[in-house]
């Protein structure tokens, strides 16, 4: 039985030829849960400075699991919260606060290091106004403080906030780091032009302030500057499900192509690669390729790239997280750009 | 001496333009960094109501999910939602009282009444439940509805409490003569122990019951005249029995008697989501003029005044850093000096010191 039917989204091949593959191996069991854990849909992780790693994924309930830098499971955060229904996204900042991204309460929170509640953006729609109805017909109008089915999160280096907002807006918003709103790009509707989305579904900032959105349903990336003004949209790299930029004075951006829910007939052949890429464009190489048995993807939906030569991938269709490291050949042919 | 007061009063406010009345003096105040220490697993949600007993424990009830419906039963049936926790008067968390309950689903606001009797207001339930001072439940006002219509019926509330459009031939948001609530949001009592209830968001009425229970009587109904309300989002009752209920679509509290009867309006309050009236004598009342929870950038801030609807000033703004203020639903004011404010928006309870 179906239970719930999403937008068929047309996958689309990368246009880009002749990249090279990055040598990798894959780090068997990376997390380990304790007996009677398990993962569900790993939409989210994220590492902090110390190399813990955090799993905000689909189970029983939605829940957000840390786990150490080898892997073993230290606590829970979260349990029993009232933003907690489907998760989305999790990032960490450069103080480690860990922000959920939730699209079923239509929430961002920030917790401190230790779990505790530091900040909430957006409102989960109130019980009192009885069960949701399926949406259909038109978008409400995006409103500044009140999100619908957000996607991700982003900081820009004085700690401004930006959101990818969503599925049912479409549109990247900012507010300051008191959470105030600043500005928008896109809106309710759907759109192709620069500065439009159509289900803008990762976010993340560089170290310049630009905004690197990617565009999903648009099958292209987008850099805004810190206003939310267009520069740029990247269309080669295939469907752009999420991305990561790794922090530091030389930054690389790493971009999922990520193979479409439910395999579709040959899309296996198509679709799933990461590919490597510099600020600039240019593009590095590319790894990884859809399968069920590690080191396959089943549907990446994020990408943890604090050090770029170890990359930590959350799956929708496999329940798990992997970690990816690249071989020192490559690292070093990297490094010496 | 009396009327000679009210006529100063009266004097003085005519002689003020209404300009200068609507900028009341600003007050200086602090926000505890963190009132309340949540263990581990503990989170709150949207908070409903807090507020405080004779011995400075602090109640919180708050929204910390959303109630599960039952699939494929006969009817859809909802459990869950809402949970309240005992804090002592420093801030730790001592325990949660009520888990489980049958009438906790959408927190609308908890009080403590002059004995230590903690009540607990639910507005998807329906229930105004009482507990005595050691958590067992003493007496219950409503009945939770028995489930949830899907789809949910027009002008019903999510619990589907019926009565809303105004049953029996009765005005709209009049209600029946019953403890049958539509969204209620709070409760009170004067000094004989009579129970007022505001009803609510789905009625727009306010019902009178005795210390025990017992039915006397309810005014009000959905308009904007004088004894009509928008809905009756919190109410208070001062220690000669009078009744201020707020009206925040009005903008306005409206004050009755003991016994129903229209005295007078408080305006120029705004979207008063929240009222509180100091305990004892020289009582002076809080009101918020919460922010909607979908705008941080109009009201938010907290009012001052005599009961004659003097303003003596006014604190805070809308927004999510400690000072500030998220869509506040509920001010505990047990002296002037020191405040505890729930909010919706930002998910904590804040501590206010009044310099």
């Amino acid at each position: 039985m179906v239970l719930m039917v999403g937008t068929v989204i047309a996958q689309q091949k990368a246009t880009i030829t002749g990249v090279p593959d990055i040598p990798f191996t894959s780090v068997a069991n990376f997390l380990k849960l304790p007996a009677g854990e398990y993962l569900g849909e790993s939409v989210a992780v994220a590492t902090d400075s110390k190399g813990n790693t955090y799993v905000y994924h689909r189970r029983d309930t939605t829940r957000l699991f840390q786990f150490d830098r080898n892997g073993t499971f230290v606590k829970e955060i979260g349990k029993g919260y009232y933003g907690f229904e489907f998760a989305h996204s999790v990032r960490v900042d450069k103080d480690d606060n860990i922000w959920t991204v939730d699209e079923g309460t239509n929430l961002v929170t920030k917790f401190s290091p230790e779990g505790k509640v530091l900040m909430v953006v957006g409102r989960r729609p109130p019980a009192i106004d009885g069960p949701v109805v399926f949406p259909a017909g038109p978008n409400k109008p995006a409103e500044k403080y009140i999100l619908c089915r957000p996607t991700d999160v982003g900081w820009d280096p004085q700690g401004n906030i930006f959101i990818s907002d969503g599925y049912c807006n479409n549109r990247v918003v900012k507010y300051d780091k008191a959470g105030r709103f600043v500005a928008q790009a896109g809106s309710e509707k759907a759109g192709t032009a620069l500065g439009e989305f159509n289900l803008p579904h990762g976010l993340q900032v560089d170290e310049r302030g630009n905004v690197w959105v990617a565009d999903r349903t648009n099958n292209r990336y987008q850099v805004l500057d810190n206003n939310l003004k267009p520069i740029k949209e990247i269309t080669n790299l295939g469907t752009g499900w999420t991305l990561c930029i790794s922090p530091g004075p030389h930054q690389y951006v790493f971009h999922s192509n990520s193979n479409p829910n439910g395999n579709p007939p040959g899309s296996w052949d198509t679709t799933g690669e990461i590919y490597k890429t510099e600020l600039d464009g240019t593009v590095i190489g590319k790894f990884g390729k859809p399968g069920k048995v590690a080191p396959g993807f089943q549907v990446v939906h994020m990408l943890d790239c604090r050090n770029p030569s170890e990359i930590v991938l959350g799956e929708i269709e496999s329940w798990r997280v992997q970690k990816y490291v690249f071989q020192s050949g490559a690292s070093s042919r990297t490094a010496a750009r | 001496m009396k009327a000679f007061a009210l006529l100063v009063t009266v004097a003085c406010c005519a002689s003020i333009p209404l300009a200068a009345q609507n900028l009341p003096p600003a007050m200086n105040f602090d926000s505890a960094a963190n009132p309340l220490t949540l263990p581990d697993d503990v989170y709150l949600g949207e908070v409903g109501g807090v507020a405080t007993n004779s011995r400075g424990d602090i109640f919180v009830y708050t929204r910390t999910g959303h109630p599960t419906l039952s699939m494929a039963t006969a009817r859809p049936f909802a459990h869950g939602g809402s949970r309240l926790f005992q804090f002592d008067r420093s801030g730790k968390f001592t325990r949660e009282i009520g888990q489980g309950l049958y009438g906790f689903l959408f927190a609308a606001q908890v009080r403590v009444d002059p004995q230590d009797n903690l009540w607990v207001v639910d507005e998807m339930s329906g229930m105004v439940i009482k507990f005595d001072p050691q958590g067992r439940v003493a007496l219950l006002l409503g009945r939770k509805p028995e489930s949830v219509n899907n789809p949910p019926r027009a002008g019903g509330a999510g619990g589907g409490a019926e009565g809303g459009a105004g049953g029996r031939g009765r005005a709209p948001g009049a209600g029946a003569d019953q403890d049958v609530f539509n969204r209620p949001t709070d409760v009170a009592w004067d000094s004989q122990g009579n129970i007022f209830v505001a009803d609510g968001r789905g009625n727009a009425r306010i019902a009178k019951f005795s210390k025990d229970g017992v039915f006397v009587k309810s005014w009000g109904q959905k308009g904007n005249a004088p004894g009509q309300f928008a809905d009756v989002d919190s109410i208070v009752v001062d220690a000669l029995g009078n009744v201020y209920a707020a009206d925040a679509g009005n903008g306005r509290i409206q004050v009755f008697d003991n016994n129903g009867t229209y005295q007078r309006e408080i305006g120029n309050v705004g979207n008063a989501q929240a009222i509180c009236i100091t305990p004892g004598s020289n009582q002076v009342m809080f009101v918020s003029n919460s922010n909607p929870p979908n705008d941080l950038d109009k009201a938010g801030e907290i009012y001052k005044m005599r009961l004659d609807g003097t303003m003596v000033g006014k604190f805070g703004r809308a927004g999510k850093l400690l000072k500030e203020f998220g869509s506040v639903s509920a001010i505990d004011c047990r002296t002037e000096a020191t405040l505890y404010i729930g909010e919706v928006g930002n998910f904590r309870v804040q501590k206010l010191t009044m310099r």
